[in-house]
């Protein structure tokens, strides 16, 4: 087997001038789409992904329909030129695992039994992929569920950790994953301290494990932070809700 | 899973009872809750596989089977054998199942064992390269879900494990350049075992290995894989409900100790 390429240097720096537990850039905007109930975009590294939310709306097909809360949908689908081969538009075994999952991270935040006999759908297209994808488009869709109005409990954010170079690392980007030995998406809800999706993949010690996975947690903090300033800049304006600024203006 | 149909009012019930009893440490079964049901591992049971295994949870049945062939490696792993996992959820294996293409359910089971088994380097693939960027052996494990009662993520993973590590391939050598079969049989070549432990919360409590009179009941499931040396290879958090970190925390000691109990099962099954 060829040698593996080094990915922390003796700097302690990653390849992309990152220490272990930096964020890549992240921007959010939340509001862009003209038809959706909900919308917000995220560009998380190289990740570029919309979210959008239609609903609650009615239930087709009937037999679906759930008689004490909303039915929530969600695809998570890559762009067929989201990658650096051509991937086929149609949904892989991976992408239908992720919209799985991506449910099931969303679902427990949203107050279902609000809406009962009701779908809530929430799409998120990868326009570009990067490392991390899948708790991007968490991040994303959750802010467009708010977005839509819908009641929450919590907002859903999510950060993934994993093992490059035998050290736990934050935010893996794409080759970080690809030729790291591990990746952890974790997604929570921030205020309440839940988890709501966990996958591991890579060989950890039980320290190691920990750590990665705490270390997710701190960070979907971080991302939380800029969550809700994209949406106190989508109903409060540039301008924010600074007090400052208010007690200036007596 | 959804597999079991959801009825409201009689689950609702059943929950309620199972947490009294969870609270005392009593499951519905007489389980405890870090109990797992009776393992039964019987192997070779397909003659026409390379690899096979009858793996018994409780009363939950499945049938792995191994079949091995040559063919071209993944462009971006050259020197690498292919290892496919996959896993049917027959429709004689409860009424809730149906034929057609594989459900959502069947796709996060079978790459959730997939991952177990990747991820903790169980089959050593660069041995299986027979000529690098050409010819590698291919591995195919296919998984008939035969009985459904629950937890299809564990019995799914030790007989997937139980068949490869039992599992006999014809020998290849390269001559002018190309892979040529002979009559010699060698195993695969498997280094670890790594084992998948799948618990469910309900209310507070974590059990291992829920049949699904639990899963209809579960708050949520989280199946996680270790190593020979206590590692955590694989993990999984399932449904959509939520878990706190330290009760994430408790499910990788869990899995950790029962992982070691079942090792040794599968060793004695499979040696």
């Amino acid at each position: 087997m060829e040698p593996k390429r080094k990915l922390i240097g003796d700097d302690g720096l990653r390849q992309d001038g990152r220490t272990w537990d930096q964020l890549r850039p992240i921007k959010m905007e939340v509001g862009l789409l003209k038809n959706a109930d909900g919308s917000a975009y995220i560009e998380w590294g190289k990740n570029k992904i919309m979210a959008a939310v239609y609903g609650p709306k009615e239930v087709h097909p009937k037999h679906q329909v759930l008689p004490d809360r909303a039915l929530v949908r969600t695809r998570y689908h890559m762009a067929p030129f989201s990658v650096d081969e051509r991937k086929n538009p149609a949904p892989s075994r991976r992408e239908i695992e992720i919209s799985k999952v991506t449910r099931e991270a969303l679902e427990p935040a949203v107050i279902v039994e609000d809406y009962p006999r009701t779908a809530i759908e929430v799409w998120i297209e990868v326009l570009q992929s990067d490392g991390g994808s899948r708790v991007a488009g968490i991040t994303a869709a959750s802010l467009a569920l708010a977005d839509a109005g819908i009641n929450l409990r919590d907002l859903v954010v999510g950060c993934s950790c994993g093992i490059v170079d035998g050290k736990v690392v934050a935010d893996l980007d794409d080759t970080e994953d690809k030729e790291g030995s591990g990746d952890m998406p974790v997604a929570i809800m921030p205020n309440l301290n839940y988890v709501t999706l966990l996958q591991v993949d890579g060989i950890y010690s039980r320290e190691q494990f920990q750590k990665a996975f705490e270390l997710a947690i701190e960070k979907g903090r971080e991302v939380y932070a800029m969550q809700r300033e994209a949406l106190t800049k989508k109903f409060f304006g540039d301008g924010q809700v600074s007090t400052s600024s208010e007690e200036e203006a007596e | 899973m959804s597999m079991m149909k959801k009825n409201y009012v009689v689950e609702t019930i059943r929950k309620a009872q199972m947490v009294e009893m969870l609270a005392n440490g009593k499951r519905m079964d007489g389980r405890a809750p870090d109990e797992h049901r009776p393992i039964k591992i019987q192997t070779g049971i397909i003659q026409k596989a390379n690899g096979s295994a009858l793996v018994t949870l409780g009363n939950t049945e499945v049938i792995a089977g191994v079949k091995i062939a040559t063919g071209t490696p993944f462009a971006d792993t050259p020197d690498k054998g292919l290892l496919v996992v996959n896993a049917e959820i027959l429709p004689l294996a409860s009424a809730y199942a149906e034929p057609g293409p594989p459900s959502e359910d069947a796709i996060e089971l079978a790459r959730v064992v997939d991952r177990g088994i990747r991820e903790s380097e169980m089959v050593d693939l660069t041995k299986l390269c027979l000529i690098e960027g050409k010819s590698v052996y291919t591995v195919f494990v296919d998984v008939n879900i035969m009985n459904v009662d629950g937890n299809l993520f564990d019995a799914m993973s030790y007989a997937v494990v139980s068949a490869l590590r039992t599992a006999k391939m014809k020998k290849y050598v390269v001559e002018d350049d190309k892979p040529k079969a002979t009559e010699e049989e060698i195993p695969v070549p498997v280094e670890r075992i790594p084992v998948s432990v799948t618990m469910a919360r309900i209310g507070d409590a974590l059990v291992v290995d829920p049949m699904s009179e639990e899963e209809a009941a579960m708050d949520m499931r989280i199946t996680i894989t270790t190593d020979d040396d206590g590692n955590i290879c694989a993990s999984q958090k399932g449904e959509a409900s939520t878990i706190s970190p330290e009760k994430v925390l408790e499910a990788v000691d869990l899995s950790i100790r029962i992982g070691k109990e079942i090792r040794e099962k599968i060793l004695e099954a499979t040696s």
